[in-house]
């Protein structure tokens, strides 16, 4: 459902290159993990994917559609297929979790009823009905991340892309982040997720990509994380 | 659809007005600022306005004729001026009515009045005092006079003086007075607006970065521009609403205490200017204040919707 077709990704500056022909597909209720060190241009991946940033050569497919010769005004209805998941969670910090879940909805045009419907479903889901009136302020690492998840996957979107979600989060956290994340694939909704966890990895036991330099160096089926 | 829209960015626009309150107050506070002044620029233009009108009231021209002159050469000249486009209004004052008023502004005046009882005959003549449509006219209609004055014959003289010439130096330099201060006033408050202007964009501006993370966040869930400026436009025109509001009133106590000393000094009440023209005054403030809001609005969530 996703294709990167020799798609590069040369800065300004011309020396570096985040990506270099990089050629992969994503299946249907994948879970990927795409693994590197700091630089390896993970994070530049999946910016193209929601097409937040432009390559220099190559294409992006979802399904049929060229990702980046989508016109700007309708680069929303796009994002709204995708659910993503940051390492510093992005929630808007003057709304509650409640308010953050909604956000989604009501920037995707859904009806009232179906808000006050999915939100707490979608926070009962991660865990929090108990918290879902309070500011991200109030909540923990892990609670922030389980709105961020809620938040991701409450229009139902067909893909999910989590940069690092477990990036700033303690063990514990770490461990039931990548449990919720399994669960929403479980049921049917595509992961593709970066980390430099080797615990994640090993947990997960899936497809993992290992990138370098900006090009793919590994792509095993039922990966470990080697580096 | 459409109307669900438009209700969660009201709603969206009053939460995001109220969390922020320290935000929305300092923006406020300056778009009041700015307001005042070009509030004051109304009122000085307004008051020197007024006073120039009233000034160009008071100018006129009197025509003093000789005791003896008949009273047909009166009544001649008295009708030809009043035919004449350029005269608003003549006012015709016997002998015997200007004897009246001098004993009436005189009767203090012991001296003055023994002076007039030494007198056999009235010594006052008749009088015209002349009043132009436009101060430009007294130029002609001085000259007028003139001609009749030089076509007497020196045996029957009819005109004694014009006033005219005595005055027209006063009314000059006062004219000229007054288109001065408003040139200066003009200058000052155009330096002024501009400041005031570019202080409130300034001001919404940096209010808005504060929220340019949010905004990338709410790109990244997918969230229309205009579902993402809505908001935004809403607090600029509540700030500018506002300030319009807090504009108004607080001219009332400047004007309460500069009213009585306008009337005295310009005879123009402020006060009661601003009092009849309160509504007009506000919904002026307010137009501006809100068009100001949300202009610098869309402008500074346009830096934020690009790319």
């Amino acid at each position: 459902m996703i294709y990167f077709d020799n798609v590069s990704k040369i800065y300004n500056d011309g020396r570096s290159a985040a990506l270099q022909e990089v050629t992969f597909q994503v299946a249907p209720k994948e879970f990927v993990s795409i693994v590197g060190h700091s630089g390896a241009g993970k994070t530049t991946l999946l910016k193209m994917i929601i097409a937040e940033d432009k390559p220099t050569g190559g294409q992006v497919f979802y399904e049929s559609l060229d990702v980046h010769q989508i016109p700007r005004a309708k680069l929303s209805h796009y994002r709204r297929k995708i659910g993503t998941v940051f390492q510093d969670f992005k929630l808007l910090p003057n709304k509650t979790a409640y308010e953050n879940v909604a956000f989604a909805m009501e920037a995707n045009g859904r009806t009232d009823e179906e808000i006050s419907l999915n939100v707490p479903q979608a926070l009962a889901l991660v865990d929090l009905e108990d918290k879902i009136w309070n500011f991200p302020h109030e909540l923990s690492g892990g609670e922030k991340q389980r709105v961020a998840i809620a938040r991701a996957i409450v229009n139902q979107p067909d893909i999910i892309i989590a940069d690092e979600p477990t990036g700033n989060l303690d063990p514990i956290a770490t461990y039931e982040i990548v449990q919720i994340l399994r669960k929403i694939n479980e049921l049917g909704t595509t992961v593709i997720m970066t980390t430099h966890n080797k615990g994640v990895i090993d947990e997960i036991e899936r497809r993992v990509i290992t990138m370098d330099g900006g090009r793919i160096v590994r792509d095993d089926s039922k990966g470990k994380y080697i580096l | 659809m459409i109307t669900t829209a438009i209700r969660r960015i009201i709603r969206s626009g009053f939460i995001g007005f109220w969390r922020n309150a320290y935000v929305s107050l300092a923006s406020i506070f300056t778009l009041t600022v700015a307001l005042f002044v070009i509030g004051s620029t109304m009122f000085i233009d307004q008051l020197l306005t007024t006073s120039m009108t009233t000034l160009q009231a008071k100018v006129d021209i009197n025509v003093y004729f000789v005791p003896e002159a008949p009273q047909e050469e009166i009544d001649r000249l008295y009708s030809a001026v009043k035919a004449m486009p350029e005269v608003e209004f003549v006012h015709y004052t016997s002998r015997e009515d200007a004897l009246t008023d001098y004993r009436s502004e005189n009767q203090n005046n012991e001296i003055a009045m023994q002076a007039l009882e030494s007198l056999d005959d009235n010594p006052l003549g008749a009088n015209l005092a002349i009043q132009a449509t436009d101060p430009i006219h007294y130029e002609k209609i001085s000259k007028f006079f003139e001609e009749q004055k030089g076509n007497e014959s020196p045996q029957t003289p009819v005109i004694d003086k014009v006033s005219y010439l005595d005055n027209k130096d006063a009314i000059d330099t006062l004219s000229s007075i007054i288109n001065a201060i408003e040139k200066a006033s003009f200058v000052v408050m155009s330096v002024l607006l501009i400041a005031a202007v570019l202080i409130t964009f300034n001001t919404i501006r940096l209010a808005i970065y504060t929220a340019r993370e949010e905004i990338s966040i709410m790109r990244l869930v997918g969230a229309s521009n205009m579902f993402i400026r809505g908001p935004f436009m809403l607090q600029g025109t509540m700030y500018g609403l506002l300030a319009g509001l807090l504009a108004v009133i607080s001219f009332y106590p400047i004007m309460l205490w500069l009213g009585p000393r306008t009337e005295e000094f310009f005879e123009f009440n402020l006060l009661t200017y601003y009092l009849e023209n309160i509504f007009y005054i506000f919904f002026v403030l307010a137009g501006i204040g809100i068009v100001l809001g949300l202009v610098s609005s869309i402008l500074a969530v346009a830096r934020y919707l690009r790319t």
